[in-house]
Formats: structure tokens, sequence, C-alpha cells
């Protein structure tokens, strides 16, 4: 629980911080993160069983939620602020975000997690 | 699934892959020879000087080029073909590995056998081999023609209801191949997919082990979700209550390379994606969606299965 709330934490200072700023300008920027590499990861790791992703020519999962333009989405599975820390864990771990969600935890490094994440944030055109 | 560019076919790795890749080539060369042949003759008769027309023309080019010679190369690369391919397909010798290998819609049922051909231990959608070893694989079919290919291992061989077909394999080195179902066996038939997983003869023997044991009894909570979801009506676990024979055997599938028959990486994420909606990802095979499981039941009984290593 203290990872979650220090993430939301992060996450709403980090709303607050740049509440004046154009909040869903994309690509939102991942220090260090290789969106290529996050496709591949994604490819690997069979994302698309559930997700319908851009980029992923088969399958086009309907578990999920398809992520055409998640990234300029203002919220993750609409819970949870759309901030590129909030996405990292997220798509590492989303049931300790949401205990309820039927996301499994992925086999990711953090370092692997902000690949995924920079992916994500390059569908920001629905 | 066979996938990538260059796609993996004419590219052995085995001894019993290498005389089938080169008839492949011997039969693309005197194609390709014949066809040049045929083509300036053609080209001849059309367009060439009258001298040369003459020569194309007549009874004695149709007996010689339209009649022996085919009569010749045909003949020839037909004895050539099946000498060369005879001794991939013969029966299981004594002291050689048996496995056998059942196409089912839209998947292989797998079972290791002893040398009076019995069965040890069951598994499906991969085969194990010890590299460096030749292994027959017994081919039957539970429903329709199928058709392994493992294209860098060997040629395709059909699965005939109401036959048994043998294919010798080996893999020089140890490492992973594609296969995928070459007959037409309906619906996803596309989405057949097959893995071969060729050890070190010490891993080997390790894997067996392994494979051959019962499941360990789980205190994770999606043991019971599985459990109470009826999912044991169609799907074997040795070692808990479990014992269908319809699906796949899941005694071990956790440790498996794929998932939906060598089509998705294996992982608690595309576990829990195949199970609530296998529909519409192979749209057509035997398994049913489970839009009826929660979140977290989902990725409990994802979590149990993934642990079955």
């Amino acid at each position: 629980m203290r990872t979650i709330g220090a993430l939301l934490l992060a996450g709403v200072l980090c709303a607050a911080a740049t509440a004046c700023a154009d909040k869903a300008k994309a690509p939102r920027p991942l220090a260090q993160a290789d969106a290529a590499q996050g496709l591949a990861l994604i490819e690997r790791h069979g994302c698309a069983a559930c997700h319908a992703i851009p980029g992923v020519g088969w399958p086009k999962g309907r578990t999920g939620g398809d992520l055409a333009g998640v990234g300029a989405r203002p919220m993750i599975a609409g819970r949870l602020p759309n901030q590129p820390a909030v996405m990292t864990a997220f798509v590492r771990d989303a049931p300790a975000l949401l205990p309820d969600t039927g996301m499994p935890p992925m086999p990711l490094t953090d370092a692997e997690a902000r690949d995924v994440a920079a992916y994500l944030y390059t569908l920001d055109d629905d | 699934m066979l996938s990538g560019w260059p796609p993996p076919v004419l590219d052995p790795a085995g001894p019993f892959a290498g005389p089938v890749t080169t008839v492949a080539w011997v039969l693309f060369v005197m194609g390709a020879v014949v066809l040049t042949l045929v083509l300036f003759a053609l080209g001849v008769a059309l367009f060439g000087p009258r001298r040369w027309k003459r020569r194309v023309a007549g009874e004695k080019l149709v007996w010689i080029g339209g009649l022996a010679l085919p009569v010749v190369v045909l003949s020839g690369l037909l004895v050539y073909g099946l000498s060369v391919t005879a001794r991939v397909a013969d029966a299981p010798r004594p002291g050689e590995m048996r496995v056998r290998v059942t196409g089912e819609m839209w998947w292989w049922r797998v079972a290791y056998l002893d040398d009076q051909g019995r069965e040890i231990v069951q598994d499906a959608n991969e085969v194990h081999i010890p590299a460096g070893r030749p292994v027959v694989l017994e081919l039957e079919s539970a429903d329709v023609i199928h058709s392994v290919w493992i294209p860098r291992l060997g040629g395709k061989t059909d699965m005939i209801p109401g036959r048994r077909n043998f294919m010798r394999l080996q893999a020089d080195e140890p490492g992973v191949y594609a296969g995928q179902c070459a007959e037409y066996c309906g619906g996803p038939h596309a989405l057949m997919g097959l893995v071969v997983v060729a050890h070190s003869p010490a891993d080997f023997a390790a894997w067996r082990l392994r494979q051959a044991a019962p499941a360990a009894a789980s205190t994770l909570p999606g043991a019971a979700v599985f459990s109470s979801s009826g999912c044991g009506a169609c799907h074997t676990i040795r070692g808990a209550e479990a014992n269908g024979l319809a699906g796949p055997d899941l005694t071990h599938v956790g440790s498996r390379q794929t998932l939906g028959a060598g089509i998705l990486p294996n992982n608690q994420g595309t576990m829990a994606g195949w199970i609530a909606d296998s529909q519409g990802i192979k749209p057509g095979n035997r398994m049913p969606s489970y839009p009826v499981l929660s979140g977290q039941e989902l990725r409990e009984v994802a979590a149990y299965l993934d642990s079955l290593k």
C-alpha cells in the first residue's frame, strides 16, 4: 500500500506542479527510455494477447483496453493518473496499484517497464 | 509459429533436414534449367532467324525434348528423392527414442514412449529431445489430416487418421525449433504451431525427471479457482484433481515456451488473456472463453498455472 500511496502522491504532485502547463502534450518524456525497445518487449511478452496495440499486427486482444491513443488519455485503466511514473509501475505490476485488476504482474525489469511506457506514450493519436 | 524474415526454411540444423534441403535445391535448380531451355526454345521459335527456327521445328525435337528428356530427368529425380528421404521415414529401430505426436484440432498431444511403445509421460504442444541423437516421432491424428513441419529439422510428414507415420529428426545443437501444421485442418489451422526444444543430454535427463513428476500440491488461491471453474473437465494436472483428456495436459504448463499451441509467449499475462478470451485470440478453437471470472480470480488462476513448472 505504501508504494501505491507514494506513486499516487507522485502523480498528484506532478499533476499539480504542471497544472498550468499543457498536460496532455505528448509524447511525454521518459529519460533514457527507448520506445523502439519497448515495442520489442511488448511483442516478446505478448501484451497483445489482451490489448489491441498499434504497431503490433497480431493478435488484437480484447480482454484489456485498446491502447490506441493511450498516451494522450488522462487516466490509466480509468482509475490512475496517466503519469510516466505511474505508467511504468502499472505495466510491471498492475495489481500493486489496482488490487482487483485482471492484469497480472509482468516479468519486466524497471528499465524494461520504462521502455514499454515510452512506447505507450508514442500512442497519443486516437 | 514460423515467423521472422527470412523464414527458417532451407536452413537445416540436423542430419535429416540436410538431405531434404538438398533435394529441394536440386529440384529447384533442375526446374530452373528446364524452364530456361524451354523459354529459350520459345524465344527462338517466335523471334529467331529462319535457320534457327527450322531447328526447333520438326518431330525429332518433340521426341527428344518432349518425351525422352522428361522421362529420363523426372525418373532420375524420383529415384534420387525417394532414396534420399527413405531413411527419414522408416519405423523405429531398437534403442531409438520414440515420441508419439497426435494431431488434434488445433493442437498437438505429445506422449513419450518406452521401448515397448507404452506411454511414460504426457505433454502437449512441445516436443523435447536430446541434441545430437535421432528421435522417431510416431505421427497419428485424432480427427482430420494434419501435417508436422519443423523446417530446420526435417521435411513435412502427414498425420492421417487411422494410420501411423514415422518421422525421424535430430537437432545437432541444443535450441528451440519452431514447427507448424502444414496441412489445412479447418478453422484456426494457421494458429497450430509446435515447438521442439533440443537439450544437451544432461539437461534432457533432468527435464525428463521433472516432466515425469506430478505437480506439487499448491496452496495458491488459483488452484481453488481452477477446480471450481471446472477446468479439470478438459485438462489434466497430475497431482491435482483434474483429469480431463479433451484438452492439453497442464501438469507442467508453466514451463512451456508458448501458449495456445505455439502462438503466444508464456507468462501470467498471456495466460490470463488466453483464459479470458481464447476465442478472440484463436477463433474456433475448442476452449471456450471465460468471461465469468473476476479480475482477481483471473490473475489467481493465471498465477497458479504459471507456477506449474
